[in-house]
């Protein structure tokens, strides 16, 4: 997982990205605990006070959970976790199929270049 | 215990004739930290020299937890200076002696641990060391201080970038969590990620004080893009055509 920003968006909402999408891909593994705050605040380079922003929005999205005893873990409901992995592909494919239209292929088109593609690399 | 750390209301600082700091108005809540940005001779240090009390405002009022600048905030404000200013006859081991002899929240165990760190050891004599080297020692000194409120000027100005990638995370690892921290720098690049507040200085004057996120969002560029747009100098003769 690669801490880097962009300028222009808030640190907490490019934080919130990246730990969603490990969680999403099992970087972090359904109910295991997570780093806490300060963990998590020292190896991206960043303040714990925004960090903190970018967990609290990952609990209300049911994505982590916080315990009172035992800290946050990962959520253990698979469909919370299927949908967001949905969401990140769509968002991928949209990306995409943007692209090729800029270059002037259609939906189709593009479809079949990627079977293409697919196919001649082993 | 008050609300904010820090409290100033029409600040004012001249030195004879010059302006350095004109009706300067802010307040500092606990456990953030503060961006102090401007460029040279903007008054970040005049500014940080007044919230230690090592100069008398012109006028105003100034306030550390409450308190006006004395014998009870230098207790509690741990101050990083822009220079050197430790003897160079001293050893490692003499300085952290002082430190523990002057300051009741010292924590000698943390300063050796954060001196190993940085490959120096109590037996090195000040003289003998870069100036990096020195700067080193003199953050891990300040920042293993139990207080709370940290005055940082120029933290990261003489060091090489790794180095104060060290720097920048010896301070997010090592502050207290209800102390403050307050970082003047012009090299904002390197620190924009690890503060809450970003407040500017031009002239003396305090033109902007926010979040850090909310600045971001609402201007949809960096800090320090921000910072270059604020603080433009048209080079002389001719036209600026940019690179």
């Amino acid at each position: 997982m690669e801490w880097s920003f962009q300028d222009g968006l808030p640190i907490w909402q490019q934080l919130y990205e990246i730990l969603r999408r490990e969680i999403a891909i099992g970087g972090y593994a359904p109910g295991s605990k997570m780093p806490t705050v300060r963990e998590l605040a020292a190896q991206a380079g960043v303040n714990p006070n925004t960090m903190q922003r970018a967990l609290s929005q990952l609990e209300s999205d049911n994505l982590v959970i916080t315990n009172r005893t035992a800290g946050r873990t990962v959520t253990e409901d698979r469909e919370i976790l299927e949908n967001v992995r949905r969401e990140l592909a769509r968002h991928q494919v949209q990306t995409y199929l943007q692209q090729m239209a800029l270059l002037g292929y259609t939906a189709g088109e593009a479809a079949q270049l990627l079977i293409q593609e697919k196919e001649e690399t082993p | 215990m008050n609300d904010f750390i820090i409290q100033c209301r029409g600040l004012t600082k001249n030195y004879g004739t010059k302006t350095a700091l004109e009706q300067v108005e802010f307040s500092i809540g606990r456990g953030r930290i503060v961006g102090l940005l401007g460029p040279n001779g903007s008054g970040k240090t005049t500014l940080i020299k007044l919230l230690c009390g090592l100069l008398q405002p012109t006028s105003g009022e100034l306030l550390i937890d409450g308190h006006t600048p004395g014998a009870y905030t230098k207790g509690q404000v741990s101050y990083l200076p822009d220079r050197m200013y430790v003897a160079d006859w001293m050893k490692v081991r003499d300085l952290m002696g002082f430190f523990r002899d002057f300051y009741q929240d010292f924590d000698g165990a943390k300063a050796s641990e954060m001196c190993q760190r940085l490959g120096i050891q109590e037996k090195d004599r000040i003289k003998a060391m870069s100036k990096g080297t020195k700067e080193k020692l003199q953050l891990a000194l300040v920042m293993s201080r139990k207080a709370q409120l940290y005055l940082l000027d120029e933290p990261i100005a003489g060091v090489d970038p790794a180095a104060r990638d060290y720097i920048m995370n010896t301070i997010l690892t090592n502050y207290n969590e209800n102390g403050t921290v307050l970082i003047s720098t012009h090299l904002i690049g390197d620190v924009e990620r690890v503060l809450d507040e970003a407040m500017f200085l031009k002239n003396g004057r305090m033109v902007r004080h926010q979040n850090v996120d909310d600045l971001r969002q609402q201007e949809g560029k960096s800090v320090d893009a921000l910072f270059r747009e604020i603080f433009r100098t048209e080079p002389f003769g001719g036209e600026y055509h940019g690179f």
